[in-house]
């Protein structure tokens, strides 16, 4: 290939930056420095880490003593980072953590504790969402400490059809399991079975989990072994699969479904178990006269309203960082409900405060409404390290159950046996930390 | 000792070091985390970490995404090492051919894709591979074929990756048998004409025969290389869709990065070398005798 002539002025501006960006990088990169007064290493991820940087001015005006040095990881590698950057002693000083991996960094002792910090403040506890705030506390052999602050939450509700619903001759959204049938089959009867009652993509964990959570605990025996066969689970196995049996969703993962919003506005689902960035998108992606026939509700339970689960992402301090203090004051100011409003309308990404939710953006917002409604009612996952792998082995059992018609009750007690084989190292550590006290 | 023997040791120390300390004490110490369960758990406090012997591989042996991930790499190494190897040779018979012109502009030509970077022209890949946007699909298109969701559909994202990294590869063996074709004495193929071979017989007859041992060296090195896909499913798929792209080194380094059961990830790197090994060992055995009993 040719060389395409002399670079211009601007490429050439850009090569210096990068080359500014690559040099700056490796010498972040040789391990943190030491310097308690030096430039807090911060890091998030995805659309998070490009946002934060437009709340840093105000912060750096309250405080001009102290740097920020934002650092972007990308989602999927994240995690890996993480860990590796633990193994080498090179984490940063706080970092913006996805609440499912809490558990897994506390097991490694990596994580401050905030407990002192949050009380000094004289930040609320109970103006957090219950549910939201759990995930933050792990049991530790001193008691229950909190390792994270929520920044921003995540759970999961419906979104619907309203038009359809109406046709069908169901007005309000369901508020159990029961009623949820009753409108999908009505929904379904109304296309005369052109359009499906729901699309619950066969690849996506979070709607079974949720309707898992909402029956009882998945794990048992102190979380060191599974509780998938039990009845439970069973139940809401059992709900789930009857929904594709009964040809009320369709079976199709979600790369098979090209566009989700072209589809709903189409019209081919009435019901979509969904979480709250789908508010934005709704409004960018639906045309313009459908806009007013969607709207969304809190998750059915068996019997009433019903849980949902407890995602987002946290702020957390590591333990071995020299500017804990500093990390501190920028947790703080992130956390303040007038910040968390900026980030609202800065991300779309719910704030995690009450208080942060009395203004006009969320608390007139019907969308946002049922997230307010549902954030009262959602649930902690089981706080080990294993977890995300038995969530992702969870989702292949009912996969298996759907399109394969494998038996629940065969498939929960595999899910179980293979469960219970990779807790083997938690029940070994328990009996060890037991004959450990023994002995004393 | 012989004084000879004293100097050839000492020449040879400094090499031998490295090898020791790059390659055999890694290799050891691998060989021994794959005897034990470190985890995550082993990450924080040691004293958990327990010696196993052989469990992390009867678990292996046992586990069904294990069994996968060795029939996709089996599928890509199966159609891939063929594919790559026939294009290299079609490509080296042209550039050798008489009548070729401009040889060395397409000699570099076609071993640019070796020296480029695996990662950066994977995204370009994609971007080839799209289904609505992409070349393939609109050339496609244009012969009327219906646009495949190469990397998005299961059946086709494994064939998808077979194209890329043949593409990528085949420069390097093609400039290898290149110069084995060139090797090959004029006067041998004058005879075989004065003989009345036609070109497909000179091909079979003696073009073949005299290439044998260059393309077992080109298929052991493409062999190995090819059983540890790795960079193209990481890049380009994440091993998806439905896990139709984790191959075994793909498998290892979840296991080992993303859950942090380093043991366990130890034990499929062995098993993985033990499979290269026994393959190329095989291979070596018909380079010893190439046309088996004749």
């Amino acid at each position: 290939m040719r060389p395409n002539g002399p670079p211009s002025e601007a490429r050439r501006q850009a090569l210096l930056k990068l080359a500014a960006g690559t040099a700056a990088f490796t010498v972040a990169g040789c391990g943190r420095s030491d310097d308690p007064h030096g430039a807090l290493d911060f890091w998030a991820m995805g659309r998070e880490a490009e946002v934060v940087a437009e709340l840093l001015p105000v912060f750096h005006s309250r405080h001009p003593d102290i740097r920020v040095h934002v650092q972007q990881l990308p989602w999927t590698a994240a995690h890996e980072k993480l860990l590796t950057a633990y193994a080498g002693d090179s984490l940063p000083d706080l970092c913006q953590l996805g609440n499912t991996w809490l558990p897994e960094l506390s097991a490694l002792d990596a994580l401050e504790p905030l407990d002192a910090a949050v009380a000094s403040a004289g930040i609320a506890r109970d103006d957090y969402f219950a549910g939201i705030l759990d995930t933050n506390v792990m049991r530790t052999p001193g008691g229950d400490r909190l390792f994270g602050l929520p920044w921003y939450v995540d759970t999961r509700v419906l979104f619907y059809r309203s038009d359809l619903l109406r046709a069908a001759g169901h007005p309000q959204p369901p508020q159990s399991w029961a009623e949820w049938l009753t409108a999908m089959r009505a929904v379904r009867q109304l296309g005369a079975g052109k359009i499906y009652g729901a699309l619950l993509p066969l690849n996506e964990p979070d709607p079974l989990y949720a309707l898992a959570l909402q029956q009882g605990a998945l794990l048992a025996d102190n979380d060191t072994r599974g509780a998938f066969s039990q009845a439970p689970f069973r139940r809401a196995l059992g709900f789930y699969a009857g929904v594709f049996r009964d040809g009320l969703a369709p079976a199709m993962s979600a790369s098979q479904i090209s566009n989700v919003w072209d589809e709903f506005g189409r019209g081919l689902f009435a019901f979509y178990v969904s979480g709250p960035w789908n508010i934005g998108e709704f409004r960018r992606r639906l045309p313009r006269e459908r806009q007013g026939d969607w709207a969304t509700a809190p998750l059915p339970g068996p019997d009433g309203p019903g849980f949902s689960t407890a995602g987002g992402s946290s702020l957390v301090i590591f333990k071995r960082s020299p500017r804990k203090a500093a990390a501190w004051r920028l947790v703080e100011y992130l956390s303040e409900p007038a910040t968390m409003q900026r980030f609202h309308a800065l991300t779309g990404n719910l704030p995690p405060r009450r208080s942060a939710w009395r203004t006009a953006a969320l608390a007139t917002d019907a969308p946002s409404q049922a997230f307010a409604r549902q954030l009262e009612r959602v649930r902690a996952a089981p706080k080990i390290p294993e977890w995300e792998r038995i969530f992702q082995a969870m989702q292949l059992t009912a996969e298996r159950v759907v399109a394969r018609n494998q038996d629940i009750a065969e498939a929960t007690t595999q899910l179980d046996a293979w469960v219970d084989a990779l807790l083997e190292k938690r029940r070994w550590l328990r009996t060890r930390a037991q004959a450990g006290d023994g002995r004393r | 000792m012989t004084r000879t023997g004293v100097v050839g040791w000492a020449l040879a120390a400094p090499a031998l070091a490295v090898i020791a300390v790059f390659f055999a004490l890694p290799v050891v110490m691998g060989l021994a985390l794959s005897l034990t369960d470190f985890d995550l758990y082993g990450l924080s406090d040691l004293s958990t970490v327990r010696l196993v012997g052989l469990d992390n591989y009867l678990r292996l042996l046992q586990a069904p995404p294990f069994w996968q991930a060795l029939a996709n790499t089996l599928y890509f190494v199966a159609v891939g090492v063929p594919v790559s190897i026939g294009l290299s040779l079609g490509t080296a018979l042209l550039l050798n051919a008489r009548v070729a012109k401009w040889q060395g502009f397409f000699r570099t030509a076609l071993f640019a894709p070796v020296v480029t970077t695996v990662v950066a022209v994977a995204v370009i890949w994609r971007y080839l591979l799209h289904t609505r946007y992409g070349l393939i699909n609109q050339a496609l298109s244009a012969i009327g074929i219906d646009p495949v969701d190469w990397l998005g559909d299961p059946h086709w994202s494994m064939p998808a990756i077979i194209l890329f990294a043949a593409w990528k590869n085949f420069g390097y063996n093609m400039v290898i048998l290149l110069a084995a074709l060139q090797a090959i004495p004029g006067e041998l193929y004058e005879s075989a004409r004065v003989d009345g071979a036609g070109p497909l017989r000179q091909f079979t007859d003696l073009t073949f025969p005299l290439l044998t041992p260059t393309l077992v060296m080109v298929g052991i090195m493409t062999l190995a290389g090819y059983f540890q896909l790795f960079a193209e499913p990481y890049v380009m798929t994440q091993g998806g869709p439905l896990r139709s792209t984790v191959s075994v080194l793909y498998f290892m380094y979840e296991e080992g990065f993303r859950w942090w059961n380093l043991g366990y990830a130890s034990a499929v790197a062995f098993l993985l070398f033990l499979i290269v090994f026994a393959v190329s060992a095989g291979l070596l055995r018909f380079d010893r005798d190439p046309a088996g009993s004749r």
